[in-house]
Formats: C-alpha cells, sequence, structure tokens
C-alpha cells in the first residue's frame, strides 16, 4: 500500500502521480471471477470465507465474468472445459489478470501423461500472469499469488499496454459442435423412418 | 409368489430352458458368476425375460462396463451386472462380447433405463455401438474428440481445437 498511510496526516490532502491512484484502486479490488473446476476450488473457496479472509484485500468473487479482473483458474482444465475458459477469459473487460491455481492448471499436474482429456497447463489457452505451485494449494499460497498479481499491477504505467500481454493470441476455436450419429445407427434409424413411412402410405 | 433367492445354476437353467444354445454355460466363478450371451441378437428378448419372469425378476442393472480384452483378434465386451433388488435378492453378471471390426452389440436402454447412460459411456470410452440405442453419443469426451481413450490401443491426437494435447 504505502499510498495512504503517508500522505493522509498531511490535512487530508494528497498528491500522487495518476499512474500510482490507478494502481492503487486497480490493486486493492481484484475481483476474481467465481468459478472453480476441482479441488483446488474448494481451497479457493476456503480463501474466500471467514478463516483466510480474502475480502480484507478487496478481493471477492463476482458471478459474471464482466464484472471480473482476476480470473482464478482453480483446478483441472479438460478440453472439453478449455473452450469454456477461452470463451470466459474473452469476456473479461481488460485489464485483466490470470491465476493459475495448482499443479492441474500450471501443468497438467497428475494427469501430465496418461490424462488424454486434461489439457497440460492453462497457458496452452489463455495467457496466464502467476503461478501457484500445489495439489492443491494452501490458502495461504493462493493468497501469496494474488499479492504477486498485486506487486505486478503496482509497477503498471497507463502509459504502456499491461506487462503480461507478450503477444499470446489465443486459437480461436474453429469448431462446429456435432450431434452426428455413428454411421450405423444413422443408417439404421433412417431406414426406421422410411419404413414408417411407406407404413403410414 | 413368494421371494425365492436363485442359486446362478438356477437362474442358468431358466434362461437355457427358453433361449438354448443363444446362452453359454454358466461361468460360476465366485465372486461374480456370469453368463456369455453367443448369440447377440437375442439379448433384449433375454433381458426382457430376466426383468420380467417372476422366478427372475432382475429389475435392477448395477453396473455396466466395457472391457479391451486386448488379442489378437481385438475382442471387446461388455460385463452387465444385474441383480433383483428387493425382490428376490439374487445377482448375475452378463457377458457380451464383440471385436474391433464389428462393433455392435444391442441396446438394453429399453429394458433399463440406467443402461441409457452406460451405454453411451461404452461407447464414448470403448467405440462398442449399441444398437438400437435411443441418444448414441459421447457423454464424457467433447463431441468432437477422435478416437476412443480407453481402448488398449488408443492413440492420443496432436491436436484439439488449435490446443496442443501431448504433454
Amino acid at each position: 500500500m504505502g499510498l495512504l498511510d503517508a500522505k493522509l496526516d498531511k490535512g487530508g490532502a494528497i498528491i500522487s502521480k495518476v499512474d500510482d491512484l490507478f494502481n492503487w484502486a486497480r490493486l486493492s479490488s481484484l475481483w476474481p471471477m467465481g468459478f472453480g473446476l476441482a479441488c483446488c476450488a474448494i481451497e479457493m473457496i476456503a480463501t474466500n470465507c471467514s478463516n483466510y479472509d480474502l475480502e480484507r484485500f478487496g478481493i471477492f468473487p463476482r458471478s459474471s465474468p464482466r464484472q471480473s479482473d482476476v480470473m482464478i483458474v482453480a483446478g483441472t482444465v479438460t478440453f472439453k472445459m478449455a473452450d469454456r475458459v477461452r470463451r470466459l477469459y474473452e469476456q473479461m473487460p481488460e485489464p485483466r489478470y490470470v491465476l493459475s491455481m495448482g499443479s492441474c492448471s500450471n501443468c497438467g499436474g497428475p494427469y501430465w501423461e496418461h490424462g488424454y482429456h486434461v489439457v497440460k497447463g492453462v497457458d496452452r489457452v489463455i495467457p496466464v500472469d502467476v503461478y501457484v505451485p500445489g495439489c492443491p494449494p494452501r490458502p495461504e499460497a493462493l493468497i501469496g499469488g494474488l499479492m504477486k498479481i498485486q506487486e505486478l499491477i503496482r509497477t503498471e504505467s497507463i502509459q504502456t499496454k499491461k506487462h503480461s500481454q507478450p503477444g499470446l493470441t489465443p486459437p480461436k476455436a474453429d469448431f462446429e459442435a456435432t450431434n452426428e450419429m455413428p454411421p450405423q445407427i444413422k443408417q439404421q434409424s433412417e431406414a426406421k423412418e422410411l419404413a414408417a413411412a411407406e407404413a403410414t402410405v | 409368489m413368494q421371494p425365492q433367492k436363485l442359486t446362478p445354476p438356477e437362474i442358468h437353467a431358466i434362461l437355457s430352458t427358453e433361449f438354448g444354445d443363444a446362452i453359454s454355460a454358466l461361468d460360476a466363478a465366485e465372486p461374480m458368476p456370469s453368463i456369455t450371451i453367443v448369440d447377440k441378437a437375442q439379448w433384449p428378448s433375454i433381458a426382457y425375460l430376466m426383468r420380467e419372469d417372476p422366478r427372475l425378476k432382475f429389475n435392477y442393472m448395477a453396473c455396466h462396463s466395457g472391457v479391451d480384452y486386448n488379442d489378437a483378434a481385438g475382442t471387446l465386451g461388455t460385463v452387465q451386472n444385474l441383480e433383483s433388488l428387493g425382490i428376490h435378492g439374487h445377482k448375475m453378471a452378463i457377458k457380451i462380447k464383440c471385436t474391433k471390426a464389428e462393433n455392435e452389440i444391442p441396446s438394453v436402454a429399453e429394458v433399463w433405463r440406467t443402461a441409457d447412460w452406460h451405454e453411451r459411456e461404452a461407447y464414448d470410452l470403448f467405440g462398442i455401438v449399441f444398437t438400437g440405442h435411443p441418444d448414441l453419443r459421447r457423454i464424457l469426451c467433447p463431441e468432437d474428440w477422435e478416437g476412443f481413450p480407453l481402448r488398449k490401443d488408443y492413440k492420443v491426437q496432436e491436436m484439439y481445437h488449435g490446443i496442443k494435447v501431448p504433454y
């Protein structure tokens, strides 16, 4: 912090750089998006609750990506979920920050070799600012990661772009979900329909 | 009719008088005595009989598993654990085999509602096609996933929606 406690005793007036003011405002109200993917989410919930009390940092979960500043990827990101994570990230207003919580979302965790369904690190989908190791990380570790994000914000300037946009443009989803039946079944059901149509004639 | 818990040979005897050679001899090995369905086309009628016959009353599908036997013929199969829950209390496992080339097994989703999602799972992970299933889609993997992950010869795909899949 430093900004307020150093300067409030001078007659109530504060002289500061716009950068510092913006950064102070941003890092004092980091609103994460309220979603969890696996057991890490339990630790994240515990961190939000009264024992660890994230609200003393001005951090409390929002229910919409459009009101969020931070995405805490808490848990195993499957390929099915990866499309959704990317979509949620794209809906967040800038400046936005991503905290990857736990081994799974850092690098695939225990599923790194035989887990065909797990993305080997959420940084293959969206750019990540801070990685918190652990399986799952304790609340202290998550708080440490969030304070790291605060540190990053403290060094930002409105003149330059956000530090953490390394030009990683997430690949666009180019797919159409198919509900195609397997060919054998399709043939059968078509034959059935045909037979039914003939029967009515 | 009084509830009466039948032994595996008694269950097998009832089924073989009705269906004869369509079912195999009883494999009485504990803890899971099983019968293999030889004539797969008969399986739905056998299933109806097992559910409806007052002596059998298998009203509950407790489990339904897919198997890759990993042999030269490429044998796949299912093991379906049936139980007469709250009526007679007896149990029986039914095994049905197919191959990777001819991967069809008749569906019993109309007999036991439980079989619906279980057969979808076996289709999703082993590529066993349950003919006559009302809605045979993948249930766990994404709909456009390639391959059947629990087959022993499964190789993971290289990319999915622009994301690299292997480590």
